[in-house]
């Protein structure tokens, strides 16, 4: 049911882990419905120099926090605000129907760990 | 290696089974309606079956009618009971840990004028005989209770029902389909008056089951056309599938002592040695005499279920969970939240079912490589962090 780009991130997940100089941090979902994924920028200048993810969740929700680490990384945070859920699947050649709505939210979690990053900014200005 | 736990869900057919089908296939494929000697060599078969369904369960050969499965039998059982029954009453029993055959079409009924009640279970998976008396009223025209559940392996209190059904005068049908070869059944004994059974579960072949219809009791059948099965399923039968499944009964109820022995001693095996090897673990379901003897289930704290399961398959480990990510929905197992679990325990839920061909040396391997799957998983699950820094701490 999962495309072989899906297993590979499920079984080798890049960028897993916390960052505990992490200046932008967002999780997204909820342990009733399965899913808990966050993730944790570190943020310099506009540039994300580093990320990473942990996440409770099925094959899905792993491959997915996976990849969008590794879309994101090195890129501005203009450029990681245009990824969507969408184009987290689609990188992953696509996933089941039933996953697209329940476990394809890495994009919402790097968007709230980048808005949680601005707030933190504004606080400090 | 391929280590298969998961035969509550299907087994493989024995060979002694699929040698005999094929027979059927090929040679005596008559039809069993048909008057002449390809025709009546398909009957006696047919009926032959029929003895051995029968034998296994405690009834008369006219008492055992095929269907195409388990779901069928179920449906038959319940709407049949219902429509023959409709003007005596309406209300209808039934439990909220069912098979969803069950579930479902008393659902249809209460949708369409008939009055369901959902007896609850305790945290074991076993509901109280005391819940199905107070439940009953004087228009309940029928009772529903599965005998063993499949997801938890409880087995239900159905001798101790089917007497209260009786004293009432309501219809009872028990769903068999997961004890059917593992614990003994007496539809006389136990005061059934349906009994729905499933040839795939025990070793025969998929697309056949049966529903026991106790002499004198009434129903109205589902599938019309030409009355074949006494009137009550239409259709040409599977005849090498019935075939099948008959063989299926005669060996299971020659073997059932010994598998019971055996896969009881790796069931216990399994259980303990999870429980030893992996922190945060919860048993779901009874212990001992009150669970099937091929049942394991266990949940497995800050882990996802089908996460656990694609990594036990990547390993060659088949098993099952009751996870929202394995069903389609977004809920986890409906059987798991009756028994009280929070969802969160429900979704890191494991079923390992058990069966014949299992080996020691293949639940070694599956305790050697759980307690690495889960760490796995648990270093990368935000909801680990907090045992983490409390281990820290």
């Amino acid at each position: 049911m999962y495309t072989e780009k899906v297993m590979d991130h499920f079984t080798n997940p890049r960028n897993v882990g916390e960052l505990e100089n992490a200046n932008g941090v967002g999780e997204v979902g909820n342990a009733k419905c399965g899913d808990i994924m966050r993730i944790y920028l570190d943020i310099e200048g506009d540039i994300i120099k580093d990320v990473k993810f942990k996440t409770f969740g099925c094959g899905a929700a792993v491959a997915t926090s996976s990849m969008v680490t590794e879309m994101v990384k090195g890129k501005t945070i203009d450029e990681a605000l245009v990824i969507s859920n969408a184009a987290v699947a689609e990188a992953l050649g696509g996933l089941p129907e039933t996953k697209m709505h329940c476990s394809n939210l890495a994009a919402d979690a790097l968007h709230k760990a980048i808005e949680d990053y601005r707030n933190k900014q504004q606080k400090k200005e | 290696m391929r280590v298969y736990l998961d035969h509550s869900a299907t087994t493989p057919v024995d060979p002694e089974v699929a040698a005999l089908m094929m027979t059927y296939y090929t040679e005596k494929y008559g039809n069993p309606s048909s008057v002449h000697s390809f025709g009546r060599e398909a009957k006696q078969a047919l009926e032959q079956a029929r003895s051995q369904v029968a034998e296994l369960i405690g009834a008369t050969p006219q008492e055992v009618t095929f269907t195409s499965g388990g779901t069928e039998a179920d449906n038959l059982a319940i709407i049949g009971t219902a429509e023959a029954l409709r003007k005596k009453g309406k209300h209808i029993i039934t439990s909220c840990i069912e098979h969803h055959a069950v579930l479902e079409t008393c659902e249809y009924l209460g949708k369409n004028g008939f009055d369901l009640t959902v007896i609850p279970v305790n945290e074991e998976g076993i509901l109280l005989v005391e819940d199905v008396k107070k439940a009953i009223r004087p228009d309940t025209i029928l009772i529903s209770v599965m005998h063993a559940n499949n997801e938890v392996g409880s087995i239900q209190p159905i001798a101790e029902i089917g007497k209260l059904a009786k004293e009432h005068g309501i219809t009872f049908h028990v769903d068999a389909v997961q004890s059917l070869g593992k614990i003994p059944i007496n539809v006389v004994e136990m005061n059934v008056d349906l009994l729905t059974i499933s040839s795939h579960k025990i070793y025969g072949p998929k697309g056949v089951g049966a529903l026991y219809i106790r002499k004198g009791v009434r129903i109205v059948p589902l599938v019309h056309g030409g009355g074949q099965e006494k009137r009550r399923r239409s259709g040409t039968e599977n005849t090498p599938g019935i075939i099948g499944f008959g063989k299926a009964c005669e060996l299971a109820g020659q073997r059932m002592a010994d598998d019971a022995k055996h896969q009881t001693k790796l069931r216990d095996k399994l259980m303990n040695g999870i429980q030893e090897r992996i922190e945060y673990v919860k048993v779901n379901g009874p212990l001992g005499e009150k669970r099937l003897p091929n049942n394991v289930n266990v949940s497995i704290r800050y882990v996802e279920g089908e996460s656990l399961l694609l990594s036990l398959d990547m390993l060659g480990i088949a098993a099952s969970s009751g996870s929202a990510c394995t069903s389609g929905s977004l809920d986890p197992s409906h059987v798991l939240l009756a028994m009280g679990l929070i969802h969160e325990i429900a979704h890191g839920s494991l079923r390992f079912s058990l069966g014949r061909q299992n080996t020691e040396e293949e639940i070694d391997y599956l305790l050697e490589q759980l307690p690495k799957i889960v760490e796995r998983l648990r270093m990368m699950s935000p909801l680990y962090d907090q045992v983490i820094h409390m281990k820290q701490a």
